[in-house]
Protein backbone atom coordinates (compact mmCIF):
# COMPACT_ATOMS: atom_id res chain seq x y z
CA UNK A 1 0.00 0.00 0.00
CA UNK A 2 3.28 2.19 0.23
CA UNK A 3 2.95 2.75 -3.00
CA UNK A 4 -0.57 4.60 -3.02
CA UNK A 5 -0.09 7.68 -1.37
CA UNK A 6 1.70 9.31 -3.97
CA UNK A 7 -0.57 8.26 -6.54
CA UNK A 8 -3.32 11.49 -8.15
CA UNK A 9 -6.36 11.24 -5.83
CA UNK A 10 -8.73 9.54 -8.25
CA UNK A 11 -5.71 6.68 -9.02
CA UNK A 12 -5.31 6.55 -5.06
CA UNK A 13 -9.03 5.56 -4.80
CA UNK A 14 -8.58 3.34 -7.43
CA UNK A 15 -6.04 1.44 -5.47
CA UNK A 16 -7.26 1.38 -2.04
CA UNK A 17 -10.10 -0.57 -3.66
CA UNK A 18 -7.95 -3.01 -5.63
CA UNK A 19 -6.04 -3.57 -2.21
CA UNK A 20 -9.17 -3.66 0.10
CA UNK A 21 -10.88 -6.85 -1.08
CA UNK A 22 -14.34 -8.02 0.47
CA UNK A 23 -14.45 -11.52 1.56
CA UNK A 24 -17.17 -13.37 0.89
CA UNK A 25 -17.58 -14.14 4.75
CA UNK A 26 -20.76 -13.25 7.29
CA UNK A 27 -20.22 -9.97 7.99
CA UNK A 28 -23.07 -9.34 10.57
CA UNK A 29 -22.12 -7.81 13.33
CA UNK A 30 -23.76 -4.92 16.24
CA UNK A 31 -24.31 -1.07 14.88
CA UNK A 32 -21.80 -0.58 18.15
CA UNK A 33 -19.37 -3.33 16.53
CA UNK A 34 -19.68 -1.81 13.06
CA UNK A 35 -19.36 1.97 13.65
CA UNK A 36 -15.38 1.07 15.45
CA UNK A 37 -14.94 1.58 11.69
CA UNK A 38 -15.11 4.90 11.62
CA UNK A 39 -12.65 7.07 13.35
CA UNK A 40 -11.90 10.77 14.03
CA UNK A 41 -11.55 13.29 11.00
CA UNK A 42 -13.48 10.57 8.71
CA UNK A 43 -15.98 12.07 6.10
CA UNK A 44 -19.51 10.03 6.95
CA UNK A 45 -21.73 9.98 3.56
CA UNK A 46 -26.02 9.11 5.20
CA UNK A 47 -27.77 7.32 2.76
CA UNK A 48 -31.39 7.75 2.06
CA UNK A 49 -32.31 11.49 2.03
CA UNK A 50 -34.15 13.74 4.62
CA UNK A 51 -36.56 11.53 6.56
CA UNK A 52 -36.76 8.97 4.03
CA UNK A 53 -34.60 5.54 5.29
CA UNK A 54 -32.00 7.61 6.71
CA UNK A 55 -29.87 4.65 8.77
CA UNK A 56 -30.81 6.09 11.70
CA UNK A 57 -29.79 2.58 14.24
CA UNK A 58 -26.66 3.11 12.58
CA UNK A 59 -26.63 6.89 12.90
CA UNK A 60 -27.66 6.83 16.87
CA UNK A 61 -24.41 4.25 17.33
CA UNK A 62 -22.33 6.78 15.92
CA UNK A 63 -23.68 9.55 17.89
CA UNK A 64 -22.59 8.15 20.62
CA UNK A 65 -19.05 7.14 20.22
CA UNK A 66 -18.53 11.26 19.99
CA UNK A 67 -16.52 11.03 17.26
CA UNK A 68 -14.82 14.38 16.51
CA UNK A 69 -13.74 16.36 13.24
CA UNK A 70 -16.00 14.37 11.12
CA UNK A 71 -17.82 15.68 7.68
CA UNK A 72 -20.96 14.87 6.80
CA UNK A 73 -22.19 14.22 3.28
CA UNK A 74 -25.77 13.70 2.51
CA UNK A 75 -28.56 14.47 -0.63
CA UNK A 76 -30.63 16.31 1.68
CA UNK A 77 -29.64 16.37 5.66
CA UNK A 78 -32.47 16.46 8.50
CA UNK A 79 -32.16 16.90 11.83
CA UNK A 80 -29.09 13.96 12.23
CA UNK A 81 -27.10 16.67 11.02
CA UNK A 82 -27.69 18.96 14.29
CA UNK A 83 -27.25 16.17 16.62
CA UNK A 84 -23.56 15.53 15.01
CA UNK A 85 -22.89 19.23 15.75
CA UNK A 86 -24.62 19.16 18.93
CA UNK A 87 -22.72 16.86 20.35
CA UNK A 88 -19.07 18.73 18.84
CA UNK A 89 -18.41 15.67 16.10
CA UNK A 90 -19.27 17.71 12.65
CA UNK A 91 -16.74 19.95 11.47
CA UNK A 92 -18.33 20.20 7.96
CA UNK A 93 -21.49 19.49 6.11
CA UNK A 94 -21.45 18.81 2.39
CA UNK A 95 -25.25 18.65 1.47
CA UNK A 96 -27.66 20.69 -0.80
CA UNK A 97 -30.08 21.05 1.79
CA UNK A 98 -30.55 20.99 5.78
CA UNK A 99 -33.92 20.99 7.86
CA UNK A 100 -36.58 18.53 8.60
CA UNK A 101 -39.12 20.26 6.53
CA UNK A 102 -40.95 23.73 5.38
CA UNK A 103 -43.63 22.62 8.65
CA UNK A 104 -40.66 23.00 11.10
CA UNK A 105 -39.41 26.28 9.73
CA UNK A 106 -35.11 26.85 9.60
CA UNK A 107 -33.38 24.48 11.80
CA UNK A 108 -32.08 26.32 14.86
CA UNK A 109 -28.94 24.08 15.45
CA UNK A 110 -27.77 24.57 11.88
CA UNK A 111 -28.25 28.49 12.09
CA UNK A 112 -26.35 28.82 15.40
CA UNK A 113 -23.22 26.70 13.79
CA UNK A 114 -23.07 27.77 10.57
CA UNK A 115 -23.85 31.64 11.43
CA UNK A 116 -20.87 31.63 13.94
CA UNK A 117 -18.66 29.52 11.31
CA UNK A 118 -18.58 26.89 13.94
CA UNK A 119 -19.85 24.24 11.00
CA UNK A 120 -18.39 24.86 7.28
CA UNK A 121 -21.49 23.85 4.99
CA UNK A 122 -20.50 23.21 1.55
CA UNK A 123 -23.62 23.95 -0.64
CA UNK A 124 -24.19 21.78 -3.43
CA UNK A 125 -26.90 21.11 -5.93
CA UNK A 126 -28.93 18.20 -5.50
CA UNK A 127 -27.48 16.87 -8.88
CA UNK A 128 -24.15 17.80 -8.29
CA UNK A 129 -24.13 15.86 -5.18
CA UNK A 130 -25.29 13.04 -7.18
CA UNK A 131 -23.39 13.12 -10.01
CA UNK A 132 -20.22 13.57 -7.04
CA UNK A 133 -21.26 10.41 -5.76
CA UNK A 134 -21.57 8.95 -9.13
CA UNK A 135 -18.19 10.00 -9.96
CA UNK A 136 -16.84 8.26 -7.16
CA UNK A 137 -18.75 5.29 -7.96
CA UNK A 138 -17.80 5.10 -11.37
CA UNK A 139 -14.23 5.85 -11.00
CA UNK A 140 -13.42 8.66 -12.76
CA UNK A 141 -12.09 12.33 -11.11
CA UNK A 142 -15.05 14.09 -12.25
CA UNK A 143 -18.12 13.91 -14.15
CA UNK A 144 -19.55 16.99 -16.82
CA UNK A 145 -22.78 18.57 -16.35
CA UNK A 146 -25.15 21.74 -17.82
CA UNK A 147 -25.93 22.77 -13.84
CA UNK A 148 -24.26 25.20 -11.18
CA UNK A 149 -23.06 27.40 -14.07
CA UNK A 150 -23.40 30.96 -13.27
CA UNK A 151 -24.30 30.88 -9.78
CA UNK A 152 -22.65 31.75 -6.62
CA UNK A 153 -22.82 28.41 -5.28
CA UNK A 154 -20.17 27.55 -8.06
CA UNK A 155 -18.08 30.46 -7.43
CA UNK A 156 -17.90 29.60 -3.55
CA UNK A 157 -16.90 25.96 -3.90
CA UNK A 158 -14.36 27.46 -6.71
CA UNK A 159 -16.19 25.18 -8.99
CA UNK A 160 -14.00 24.74 -12.41
CA UNK A 161 -15.46 24.03 -15.80
CA UNK A 162 -14.61 21.91 -18.71
CA UNK A 163 -14.95 22.34 -22.48
CA UNK A 164 -15.82 19.58 -24.34
CA UNK A 165 -13.26 18.32 -26.79
CA UNK A 166 -15.29 17.45 -29.42
CA UNK A 167 -17.86 20.11 -29.28
CA UNK A 168 -16.54 23.43 -27.84
CA UNK A 169 -19.01 23.04 -25.39
CA UNK A 170 -18.15 24.26 -21.84
CA UNK A 171 -19.75 22.39 -18.95
CA UNK A 172 -19.58 22.57 -15.27
CA UNK A 173 -16.56 19.62 -13.79
CA UNK A 174 -18.45 18.55 -11.11
CA UNK A 175 -15.30 16.45 -8.72
CA UNK A 176 -15.53 13.01 -7.17
CA UNK A 177 -16.49 12.49 -3.65
CA UNK A 178 -15.18 9.40 -1.70
CA UNK A 179 -16.12 8.74 1.22
CA UNK A 180 -14.31 7.02 3.98
CA UNK A 181 -17.65 5.39 5.16
CA UNK A 182 -20.96 5.14 3.69
CA UNK A 183 -24.00 4.35 6.19
CA UNK A 184 -27.00 2.68 4.21
CA UNK A 185 -30.34 0.94 5.66
CA UNK A 186 -32.03 -1.65 3.02
CA UNK A 187 -34.74 -3.24 3.63
CA UNK A 188 -33.08 -6.94 3.61
CA UNK A 189 -29.19 -7.76 3.58
CA UNK A 190 -28.21 -11.93 3.65
CA UNK A 191 -25.01 -12.16 5.78
CA UNK A 192 -22.72 -11.66 3.14
CA UNK A 193 -23.92 -7.77 2.03
CA UNK A 194 -25.86 -8.40 -1.04
CA UNK A 195 -28.63 -5.98 -0.29
CA UNK A 196 -32.04 -5.34 -1.47
CA UNK A 197 -34.12 -2.10 -1.31
CA UNK A 198 -37.86 -1.74 -2.05
CA UNK A 199 -39.05 1.76 -3.34
CA UNK A 200 -37.12 4.57 -4.73
CA UNK A 201 -33.01 4.20 -4.13
CA UNK A 202 -31.96 7.63 -3.17
CA UNK A 203 -28.50 8.07 -3.97
CA UNK A 204 -27.80 5.23 -2.11
CA UNK A 205 -26.22 2.92 -4.84
CA UNK A 206 -23.64 5.70 -5.94
CA UNK A 207 -22.32 6.50 -2.55
CA UNK A 208 -21.93 2.89 -1.21
CA UNK A 209 -19.71 2.33 -4.49
CA UNK A 210 -17.87 5.47 -4.23
CA UNK A 211 -17.49 4.43 -0.28
CA UNK A 212 -14.09 2.98 1.02
CA UNK A 213 -16.28 1.37 3.73
CA UNK A 214 -19.69 0.50 3.97
CA UNK A 215 -22.01 -0.17 6.47
CA UNK A 216 -25.50 -1.59 6.04
CA UNK A 217 -27.99 -1.88 8.33
CA UNK A 218 -31.36 -3.77 7.30
CA UNK A 219 -35.32 -4.28 8.23
CA UNK A 220 -34.37 -8.46 7.77
CA UNK A 221 -31.33 -10.38 7.34
CA UNK A 222 -32.27 -12.91 4.80
CA UNK A 223 -30.74 -16.36 3.55
CA UNK A 224 -28.51 -15.74 0.25
CA UNK A 225 -31.21 -18.26 -1.01
CA UNK A 226 -34.09 -15.38 -0.39
CA UNK A 227 -31.73 -12.78 -2.21
CA UNK A 228 -31.32 -15.02 -4.99
CA UNK A 229 -34.83 -15.76 -5.22
CA UNK A 230 -34.86 -12.20 -6.62
CA UNK A 231 -32.14 -10.86 -7.90
CA UNK A 232 -33.29 -7.73 -10.21
CA UNK A 233 -34.28 -6.11 -6.43
CA UNK A 234 -30.63 -6.33 -5.54
CA UNK A 235 -28.77 -2.91 -4.96
CA UNK A 236 -25.44 -3.77 -3.85
CA UNK A 237 -23.71 -6.98 -4.34
CA UNK A 238 -21.56 -8.54 -1.81
CA UNK A 239 -18.02 -7.33 -2.57
CA UNK A 240 -19.69 -3.80 -2.39
CA UNK A 241 -20.07 -4.42 1.57
CA UNK A 242 -18.20 -4.14 4.79
CA UNK A 243 -20.40 -4.90 7.50
CA UNK A 244 -24.46 -6.20 7.82
CA UNK A 245 -26.45 -4.98 10.69
CA UNK A 246 -29.75 -6.41 11.99
CA UNK A 247 -31.85 -3.59 12.62
CA UNK A 248 -35.59 -3.89 12.48
CA UNK A 249 -37.23 -0.66 12.43
CA UNK A 250 -33.50 0.77 11.79
CA UNK A 251 -34.31 4.04 9.96
CA UNK A 252 -37.39 5.03 13.25
CA UNK A 253 -38.32 8.24 13.35
CA UNK A 254 -37.96 8.27 9.71
CA UNK A 255 -39.51 6.12 7.04
CA UNK A 256 -38.86 2.78 5.29
CA UNK A 257 -40.68 2.59 2.11
CA UNK A 258 -43.63 -0.33 2.31
CA UNK A 259 -42.44 -0.64 6.37
CA UNK A 260 -43.56 2.36 8.40
CA UNK A 261 -44.29 6.27 8.21
CA UNK A 262 -42.38 9.08 9.36
CA UNK A 263 -43.38 9.92 13.10
CA UNK A 264 -44.27 13.12 12.68
CA UNK A 265 -45.18 14.11 16.25
CA UNK A 266 -41.50 12.98 16.72
CA UNK A 267 -40.16 15.84 14.78
CA UNK A 268 -42.44 17.85 16.23
CA UNK A 269 -41.31 17.32 19.75
CA UNK A 270 -37.93 17.53 18.41
CA UNK A 271 -38.21 21.06 16.60
CA UNK A 272 -39.88 22.74 19.60
CA UNK A 273 -37.04 21.63 22.02
CA UNK A 274 -34.59 22.61 19.35
CA UNK A 275 -36.18 26.12 19.32
CA UNK A 276 -36.60 26.78 22.58
CA UNK A 277 -32.68 25.33 23.75
CA UNK A 278 -30.49 25.25 20.68
CA UNK A 279 -27.61 22.71 20.59
CA UNK A 280 -28.82 22.00 24.60
CA UNK A 281 -31.75 20.64 23.48
CA UNK A 282 -29.72 18.38 20.32
CA UNK A 283 -27.04 17.54 22.76
CA UNK A 284 -30.23 15.73 25.18
CA UNK A 285 -31.42 14.27 22.67
CA UNK A 286 -28.96 12.55 21.93
CA UNK A 287 -28.01 11.59 25.79
CA UNK A 288 -31.72 10.53 25.94
CA UNK A 289 -32.59 8.78 22.37
CA UNK A 290 -28.76 7.63 20.92
CA UNK A 291 -27.02 6.79 24.08
CA UNK A 292 -28.98 3.88 25.64
CA UNK A 293 -28.69 2.32 22.40
CA UNK A 294 -31.03 1.68 19.38
CA UNK A 295 -33.32 -0.80 21.27
CA UNK A 296 -34.21 1.51 23.94
CA UNK A 297 -35.44 4.06 21.70
CA UNK A 298 -37.45 2.01 20.06
CA UNK A 299 -38.71 0.49 23.54
CA UNK A 300 -39.53 3.70 24.60
CA UNK A 301 -41.52 4.85 21.16
CA UNK A 302 -43.57 1.47 21.90
CA UNK A 303 -45.47 -1.53 19.74
CA UNK A 304 -47.98 0.62 19.17
CA UNK A 305 -46.60 3.75 18.19
CA UNK A 306 -44.52 1.37 15.84
CA UNK A 307 -47.88 -0.59 14.27
CA UNK A 308 -49.28 2.74 14.34
CA UNK A 309 -46.56 4.01 11.49
CA UNK A 310 -46.08 0.52 9.71
CA UNK A 311 -50.29 0.97 8.76
CA UNK A 312 -49.50 4.68 7.16
CA UNK A 313 -46.94 3.01 4.87
CA UNK A 314 -49.29 0.20 4.06
CA UNK A 315 -52.20 2.23 3.57
CA UNK A 316 -50.13 4.33 0.62
CA UNK A 317 -48.45 1.31 -1.22
CA UNK A 318 -49.69 0.15 -4.66
CA UNK A 319 -52.44 -3.04 -4.64
CA UNK B 1 -64.01 35.72 -4.00
CA UNK B 2 -63.22 38.07 -1.48
CA UNK B 3 -62.62 35.17 1.28
CA UNK B 4 -59.74 33.38 -1.34
CA UNK B 5 -56.22 33.55 0.20
CA UNK B 6 -53.38 35.01 -1.29
CA UNK B 7 -51.74 31.56 -1.30
CA UNK B 8 -54.97 30.45 -3.13
CA UNK B 9 -54.98 32.68 -5.83
CA UNK B 10 -51.61 32.17 -6.51
CA UNK B 11 -51.94 28.69 -7.01
CA UNK B 12 -54.94 28.48 -8.66
CA UNK B 13 -53.35 31.26 -11.20
CA UNK B 14 -50.15 29.33 -11.46
CA UNK B 15 -52.72 25.94 -12.11
CA UNK B 16 -53.75 27.47 -15.42
CA UNK B 17 -50.41 28.05 -17.07
CA UNK B 18 -49.91 24.13 -16.92
CA UNK B 19 -50.77 22.50 -20.11
CA UNK B 20 -52.06 18.80 -21.07
CA UNK B 21 -49.88 16.43 -21.82
CA UNK B 22 -46.75 18.27 -20.54
CA UNK B 23 -44.66 17.06 -17.99
CA UNK B 24 -43.92 19.22 -14.27
CA UNK B 25 -41.09 18.85 -12.20
CA UNK B 26 -42.49 20.26 -8.94
CA UNK B 27 -41.58 21.33 -5.25
CA UNK B 28 -43.45 20.67 -2.37
CA UNK B 29 -46.17 23.15 -1.29
CA UNK B 30 -47.79 25.49 -3.46
CA UNK B 31 -46.18 24.09 -6.48
CA UNK B 32 -46.92 20.44 -6.22
CA UNK B 33 -50.77 22.17 -4.95
CA UNK B 34 -50.59 23.96 -8.19
CA UNK B 35 -49.53 21.04 -10.39
CA UNK B 36 -52.38 18.45 -8.96
CA UNK B 37 -55.04 21.44 -9.76
CA UNK B 38 -53.99 21.34 -13.16
CA UNK B 39 -54.59 17.55 -13.73
CA UNK B 40 -57.98 17.78 -12.14
CA UNK B 41 -59.35 20.16 -14.03
CA UNK B 42 -57.85 21.32 -17.47
CA UNK B 43 -54.67 19.07 -17.41
CA UNK B 44 -55.94 15.23 -16.89
CA UNK B 45 -52.57 14.19 -18.77
CA UNK B 46 -49.82 16.24 -16.74
CA UNK B 47 -47.32 14.21 -15.29
CA UNK B 48 -45.82 15.02 -12.06
CA UNK B 49 -42.25 14.70 -11.72
CA UNK B 50 -40.98 14.56 -7.83
CA UNK B 51 -37.01 14.80 -6.90
CA UNK B 52 -36.97 11.67 -4.67
CA UNK B 53 -36.90 9.94 -7.75
CA UNK B 54 -41.02 9.34 -8.27
CA UNK B 55 -42.66 9.92 -11.71
CA UNK B 56 -46.06 10.27 -12.07
CA UNK B 57 -48.03 10.74 -8.83
CA UNK B 58 -51.02 11.13 -8.08
CA UNK B 59 -52.23 13.54 -5.04
CA UNK B 60 -54.66 12.14 -2.38
CA UNK B 61 -56.77 15.01 -1.32
CA UNK B 62 -55.60 16.08 2.29
CA UNK B 63 -52.90 13.90 2.71
CA UNK B 64 -50.27 15.83 0.61
CA UNK B 65 -46.36 14.98 0.90
CA UNK B 66 -44.47 17.77 3.21
CA UNK B 67 -40.97 16.17 1.48
CA UNK B 68 -40.87 15.36 -2.47
CA UNK B 69 -39.13 11.99 -0.88
CA UNK B 70 -41.43 10.07 0.74
CA UNK B 71 -44.02 7.44 0.56
CA UNK B 72 -46.89 10.45 0.51
CA UNK B 73 -45.31 11.83 -2.18
CA UNK B 74 -44.73 8.44 -4.34
CA UNK B 75 -48.74 7.32 -3.68
CA UNK B 76 -49.97 5.96 -7.33
CA UNK B 77 -46.62 6.63 -9.05
CA UNK B 78 -45.87 5.04 -12.27
CA UNK B 79 -42.12 5.22 -12.09
CA UNK B 80 -39.92 5.27 -9.03
CA UNK B 81 -36.36 5.53 -9.80
CA UNK B 82 -33.02 7.69 -7.94
CA UNK B 83 -32.75 11.15 -7.27
CA UNK B 84 -29.49 12.01 -9.18
CA UNK B 85 -31.78 9.75 -12.27
CA UNK B 86 -34.48 12.35 -11.89
CA UNK B 87 -32.03 15.51 -12.83
CA UNK B 88 -30.73 13.57 -15.54
CA UNK B 89 -34.29 13.41 -17.23
CA UNK B 90 -34.18 17.12 -16.82
CA UNK B 91 -31.10 17.08 -17.90
CA UNK B 92 -31.64 15.57 -21.50
CA UNK B 93 -34.92 17.74 -21.96
CA UNK B 94 -37.92 16.02 -20.94
CA UNK B 95 -39.17 18.31 -18.45
CA UNK B 96 -41.49 20.88 -19.67
CA UNK B 97 -41.49 23.13 -16.92
CA UNK B 98 -39.88 23.27 -13.58
CA UNK B 99 -42.04 24.89 -10.93
CA UNK B 100 -40.23 26.94 -7.64
CA UNK B 101 -40.90 28.90 -4.91
CA UNK B 102 -38.19 31.91 -3.61
CA UNK B 103 -37.35 33.37 -0.69
CA UNK B 104 -35.83 36.01 -2.83
CA UNK B 105 -35.89 36.61 -6.30
CA UNK B 106 -34.67 39.81 -8.25
CA UNK B 107 -35.27 41.83 -11.87
CA UNK B 108 -33.66 39.19 -13.61
CA UNK B 109 -35.48 36.47 -11.95
CA UNK B 110 -32.08 35.41 -9.92
CA UNK B 111 -33.39 33.22 -6.98
CA UNK B 112 -31.73 33.28 -3.45
CA UNK B 113 -32.32 30.59 -0.97
CA UNK B 114 -28.85 29.89 0.69
CA UNK B 115 -28.02 33.37 2.94
CA UNK B 116 -29.67 36.65 3.81
CA UNK B 117 -26.85 38.95 4.62
CA UNK B 118 -23.23 37.47 3.18
CA UNK B 119 -21.90 33.87 3.38
CA UNK B 120 -19.03 35.68 5.49
CA UNK B 121 -21.25 37.63 8.11
CA UNK B 122 -24.68 35.59 7.14
CA UNK B 123 -27.88 37.37 9.23
CA UNK B 124 -29.57 34.04 8.42
CA UNK B 125 -28.07 30.94 7.07
CA UNK B 126 -31.00 29.24 4.71
CA UNK B 127 -31.46 25.63 4.40
CA UNK B 128 -29.84 25.13 0.86
CA UNK B 129 -30.71 24.92 -2.54
CA UNK B 130 -31.88 21.15 -2.91
CA UNK B 131 -33.16 20.51 -6.11
CA UNK B 132 -33.88 24.48 -7.10
CA UNK B 133 -30.46 25.33 -8.81
CA UNK B 134 -30.84 22.19 -10.86
CA UNK B 135 -34.39 22.89 -11.43
CA UNK B 136 -33.60 26.34 -13.05
CA UNK B 137 -30.45 25.30 -15.31
CA UNK B 138 -32.05 22.27 -16.71
CA UNK B 139 -35.86 22.32 -16.97
CA UNK B 140 -37.53 23.55 -20.15
CA UNK B 141 -39.63 26.35 -18.44
CA UNK B 142 -39.23 28.01 -15.25
CA UNK B 143 -42.52 29.02 -13.19
CA UNK B 144 -41.90 30.95 -10.29
CA UNK B 145 -44.44 31.53 -7.44
CA UNK B 146 -44.15 33.70 -4.80
CA UNK B 147 -46.18 36.02 -2.59
CA UNK B 148 -45.92 40.06 -3.68
CA UNK B 149 -43.72 42.17 -1.10
CA UNK B 150 -40.62 44.54 -1.15
CA UNK B 151 -38.29 41.81 0.86
CA UNK B 152 -38.94 39.30 -1.71
CA UNK B 153 -38.97 41.20 -4.56
CA UNK B 154 -35.69 42.68 -4.61
CA UNK B 155 -33.32 44.48 -6.90
CA UNK B 156 -30.40 42.13 -6.59
CA UNK B 157 -30.42 39.16 -4.38
CA UNK B 158 -27.90 38.18 -1.54
CA UNK B 159 -27.21 35.57 -3.18
CA UNK B 160 -27.37 33.72 -6.83
CA UNK B 161 -28.68 30.36 -5.31
CA UNK B 162 -30.78 29.36 -8.31
CA UNK B 163 -29.51 31.97 -12.10
CA UNK B 164 -32.22 33.41 -13.79
CA UNK B 165 -31.17 35.65 -16.37
CA UNK B 166 -27.98 36.65 -14.38
CA UNK B 167 -27.49 40.53 -15.50
CA UNK B 168 -29.57 40.55 -17.90
CA UNK B 169 -29.22 39.96 -21.83
CA UNK B 170 -27.69 36.93 -22.80
CA UNK B 171 -25.44 36.34 -20.09
CA UNK B 172 -27.24 33.19 -18.55
CA UNK B 173 -26.30 32.11 -22.14
CA UNK B 174 -22.80 33.11 -21.46
CA UNK B 175 -22.31 31.55 -18.46
CA UNK B 176 -22.86 28.24 -20.23
CA UNK B 177 -26.54 27.82 -19.14
CA UNK B 178 -27.42 26.41 -22.47
CA UNK B 179 -30.68 25.09 -21.56
CA UNK B 180 -34.33 26.61 -20.05
CA UNK B 181 -35.96 29.77 -20.12
CA UNK B 182 -37.59 32.09 -17.25
CA UNK B 183 -41.41 31.57 -18.40
CA UNK B 184 -43.85 33.51 -15.80
CA UNK B 185 -43.32 34.65 -12.75
CA UNK B 186 -46.96 34.43 -10.77
CA UNK B 187 -47.76 36.09 -7.34
CA UNK B 188 -50.87 37.19 -5.04
CA UNK B 189 -51.23 40.43 -7.36
CA UNK B 190 -49.57 39.78 -10.65
CA UNK B 191 -48.41 37.56 -13.22
CA UNK B 192 -45.36 38.65 -14.87
CA UNK B 193 -42.70 37.23 -17.45
CA UNK B 194 -39.11 38.49 -18.76
CA UNK B 195 -38.87 41.15 -21.55
CA UNK B 196 -37.01 39.05 -24.58
CA UNK B 197 -34.39 41.80 -24.85
CA UNK B 198 -33.09 42.61 -21.75
CA UNK B 199 -34.44 39.99 -19.80
CA UNK B 200 -35.85 42.15 -16.85
CA UNK B 201 -38.76 41.32 -14.94
CA UNK B 202 -42.33 42.97 -16.36
CA UNK B 203 -45.65 43.23 -15.65
CA UNK B 204 -48.53 41.56 -18.13
CA UNK B 205 -51.29 40.58 -15.66
CA UNK B 206 -52.92 42.13 -12.79
CA UNK B 207 -54.71 40.21 -9.94
CA UNK B 208 -58.71 41.07 -9.59
CA UNK B 209 -59.16 44.35 -8.20
CA UNK B 210 -55.15 45.10 -7.93
CA UNK B 211 -53.42 48.35 -10.20
CA UNK B 212 -50.49 48.92 -11.64
CA UNK B 213 -49.41 51.35 -8.51
CA UNK B 214 -49.97 48.61 -5.67
CA UNK B 215 -47.78 45.90 -7.87
CA UNK B 216 -45.07 48.62 -7.89
CA UNK B 217 -44.80 49.52 -4.50
CA UNK B 218 -44.69 45.72 -3.45
CA UNK B 219 -41.43 45.67 -5.46
CA UNK B 220 -38.11 46.54 -4.76
CA UNK B 221 -37.28 47.33 -8.05
CA UNK B 222 -38.15 49.58 -11.18
CA UNK B 223 -40.50 46.83 -12.98
CA UNK B 224 -41.10 47.00 -16.86
CA UNK B 225 -44.89 47.25 -18.28
CA UNK B 226 -46.05 44.89 -20.98
CA UNK B 227 -47.85 47.05 -23.23
CA UNK B 228 -51.18 45.23 -22.89
CA UNK B 229 -51.64 44.95 -18.86
CA UNK B 230 -54.56 42.66 -18.80
CA UNK B 231 -56.55 42.10 -15.15
CA UNK B 232 -56.55 38.21 -14.97
CA UNK B 233 -59.87 36.21 -15.12
CA UNK B 234 -61.10 35.39 -10.84
CA UNK B 235 -60.58 32.43 -9.29
CA UNK B 236 -64.20 30.33 -10.41
CA UNK B 237 -65.76 28.95 -7.23
CA UNK B 238 -64.77 25.45 -8.53
CA UNK B 239 -61.57 25.95 -8.88
CA UNK B 240 -61.49 27.31 -5.34
CA UNK B 241 -63.74 24.50 -3.98
CA UNK B 242 -61.23 21.72 -5.75
CA UNK B 243 -57.97 23.47 -4.57
CA UNK B 244 -59.27 23.71 -1.01
CA UNK B 245 -60.52 19.72 -1.38
CA UNK B 246 -56.79 19.04 -2.73
CA UNK B 247 -55.24 20.58 0.44
CA UNK B 248 -57.47 20.03 3.26
CA UNK B 249 -59.29 16.50 1.87
CA UNK B 250 -62.86 15.65 0.93
CA UNK B 251 -65.72 18.02 2.55
CA UNK B 252 -67.28 16.31 5.06
CA UNK B 253 -71.43 16.54 4.65
CA UNK B 254 -72.82 17.48 7.91
CA UNK B 255 -76.57 16.99 8.38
Amino acid sequence: MEHVAVLPKMSRARAERETARRRALDKRMTAEAAVQMIKDGDHVAIGGTLYSRTPMALVFALLAQRRRHLTVSRPLACYEIELFASTGALDRIVSSWVGIGLPWGLPPIFRHYTERGEVAYDEWSHLAMGLRYKAGAMGVPFLPTLTMLGSDLAVRLDLQTVTCPYTGERLAAVPALNPDVALIHAHRADMFGNVQVDGYQHMDVDMARAARTVIVSAEQIVSPEQIAARPDQTMLPHFTVDAVVAAPHGAYPHECYGRYGPDLQHFDAYAAAAKEHGPAAGLRYVQENADPGFASFLAQAGPDRLAALAADAQELMPR
Amino acid sequence: MSDVTAEELMAITASRLLADHKVVFAGVGMPLLASGLARHRHAPHLTIVLEGGIIGTSLRPGKLPISTNEMRAAYGAQMLTDITDIFLYAQRGFFDYGFLGAAQVDMYGNINTSVIGTMEHPRVRLPGTGGANDIISLCNEVLIVTQHEPRRFVERVDFVTSPGYLSGGDSRVRAGLINGRLGAVVTDLALLDFEPASRRMRLCGLQPGVTVAQVREQTGFDLLLADDINELTPPSAEEIAEYRELRDGPVLETL
